[in-house]
């Protein structure tokens, strides 16, 4: 698999390490009332549908930044790959 | 028909024109007490332990496919039961004891063959943890000796024990360990099964549940729908897909492990051999093929097939453990899907829905539990009790806090 990196091109998978579902990057308020249960589901559930995922890689042999990278599960075509940084601070 | 010795004499004398396939073919009926989803290795069992120990009832496996077409027959065959945790091990341990009776009690040849398994150590602190996890492994019922340099040389001599940097320094023996024909498990469950009644169905895929008021009623096929009293889910890789028809999300993500065969050579490895420096494990078929595996692939993954880097990672591993492999060609490879939890560790359980019962999150180790996981899911299905040696395997003990993580990994299946 190759992941095309927004920054530095197409680089090999192999570079990267992988982390799991990009909505880890939601964190639950851990001041909320029901935080036991949100962390509960951050931590443990998972989604996990056959097809289009958003998923975490870190690209720890290169310029070490985390992607959020759109890829389908069933034939590990690669369709979007974004900086994680970025879909962060437009969230918050 | 009974197997025996006699009866292949027989045949042998008349033309082999007495052998008759060994289950039928039935069509689902419309109405069953227990529905088994899945037809693998689990599922498989599960019927036949619900037939044979548990109930005298209408049960049915519905299959999407054929059976033994999904990880039963895409594994590498090893069973074992050398664990760390006490959750863990005493369940291991029972299913390595129902292994060394299956020929017996399913009249069927799987070719159990404990022919030993040794986990390889390279370090100090890596023989301390196999010392303390053989310990364990004695506590629990089960066999474990701890072998030096020396004793790993005299079984495998060709090993490369001086490597510079990890140096084979010993590893954990489990003389009972081995390996068993794992197609031939599937078979052998089905036809004990049929036997005792259970409808096999194959190419009948579950499309969806019927729930009602919390209650599970029956399910939806490509062959119709079915109404069961209970209904238990059983299907390894798709877990987290079935139960998603039933509105549930699990502590489960769905990954790829490859596995190899090379060609046939002369009998070398006598034993199961992993290696504690690399990700990568052996043994050979009695076809002379060597068997060998390394890591998952590493990321969520569907598609039945993995990637080059862990071709190259497995190889890596293999010539740097016995340079001779080197020189064997690869004959065959292949990927299966794998159903990861979050601490490494399974799940049989009811669920939140009356009358639906969950068995998976079997990671890259449920071929060999596959007797005492069908064992101890038939028990729960009939009882609404769990088995002893798996009243861990909760679907809650994530919210309590009481995860079974054999290596302390935490919440990544990927390191599991
Ligand atoms: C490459 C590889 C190597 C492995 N090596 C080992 C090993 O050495 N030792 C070990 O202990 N374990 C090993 N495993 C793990 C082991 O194979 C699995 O954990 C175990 O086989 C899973 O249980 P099963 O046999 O019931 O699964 P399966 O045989 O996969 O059975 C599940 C069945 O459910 C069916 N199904 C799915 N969805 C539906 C639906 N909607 N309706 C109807 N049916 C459905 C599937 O078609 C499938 O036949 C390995 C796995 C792989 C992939």
């Amino acid at each position: 698999m190759k992941i095309n990196h927004p920054l530095l091109g197409p680089r090999d998978a192999s570079e990267f390490v992988y982390l799991g579902d990009a909505n880890l990057i939601n964190r639950p308020n851990a001041k909320s009332e029901t935080a036991a249960q949100e962390f509960y589901d951050y931590q443990y559930l998972r989604t996990n549908n056959p097809g289009e995922h958003k998923e975490l890689w870190f690209h720890e042999q290169g310029d070490r930044s985390w992607l959020v990278v759109t890829r389908n599960t069933l034939t590990h075509e690669i369709k979007n790959v974004e900086l994680a940084r970025n879909i962060a601070r437009a969230r918050s | 028909m009974r197997y025996s010795g006699l009866k292949i004499l027989k045949e042998a004398f008349s033309g082999h024109k007495g052998w008759a396939p060994v289950w039928r073919n039935p069509e689902p009926k419309s109405n069953y007490d227990f529905i088994i989803i899945g037809g693998g290795g689990h599922g498989l069992a599960t019927a036949y332990y619900l037939a044979s120990t548990f109930k005298k009832a209408q049960i049915a496996v519905l299959e999407k496919g054929w059976i033994g077409g999904g990880n039963v027959g895409r594994n590498t065959t090893i069973i074992r039961s050398n664990y760390l945790m006490h959750e863990n091990e005493g369940f291991y341990e029972f299913a390595l004891q129902l292994w060394e009776k299956q020929e017996r009690d399913l009249n069927y040849n799987t070719m159990v063959s404990q022919r030993g398994i040794i986990n390889l150590y390279h370090t100090d602190a890596q023989r301390d943890a196999f010392a303390r996890r053989g310990n364990s492994m004695i506590l629990n019922g089960a066999d474990a000796v701890l072998l030096d340099a020396e004793g790993v040389k005299s079984k495998y001599p060709f090993l490369n024990f001086d490597n510079a940097r990890f140096p084979i320094r010993g590893g954990l023996w489990q003389p009972r360990g081995g390996t068993v024909r794992h197609d031939a498990v599937a078979w052998g469950y089905a036809r004990a099964a049929d036997l005792r009644g259970v409808d096999i169905i194959q190419n009948c895929e579950v499309t969806g549940f019927d729930i009602k008021n919390g209650k599970c009623l029956g399910v939806q096929t490509t062959k119709g729908s079915i109404k069961a009293k209970k209904v238990g889910v059983s299907v390894a890789g798709s877990s987290s897909r079935v139960m998603a028809m039933a509105g549930m999300r699990l502590p489960i993500e769905t990954h790829v492990l490859q596995a190899f065969v090379s060609e046939g050579l002369k009998p070398v490895i006598p034993g199961v051999l992993t290696y504690g420096a690399g990700h990568f494990y052996v043994s050979q078929s009695d076809k002379g093929g060597l068997v060998f595996g390394g890591d998952i692939d590493g990321y969520n993954s569907y598609a039945q097939r993995g990637n080059l880097p862990v071709v190259e990672d497995v190889a890596e591993g293999g010539v740097s453990l016995m340079p001779m492999i080197g020189k064997a060609r690869l004959l065959r490879m292949w990927g299966g899907l794998i159903d990861m939890s979050m601490d490494g560790s399974p799940i049989i359980d009811k669920t939140q829905i009356d009358g639906l019962y969950f068995n998976g999150g079997w990671c890259y180790g449920g071929f060999k539990a596959t007797p005492a996981a069908g064992y101890c899911f038939a028990q729960l299905l009939a009882t609404d009790r769990p088995h002893e040696t798996a009243k861990h395997f909760r679907f809650d003990r994530f919210e309590r806090g009481r995860m079974i993580d054999e290596k302390g990994q935490g919440a990544q299946p990927n390191l599991h």
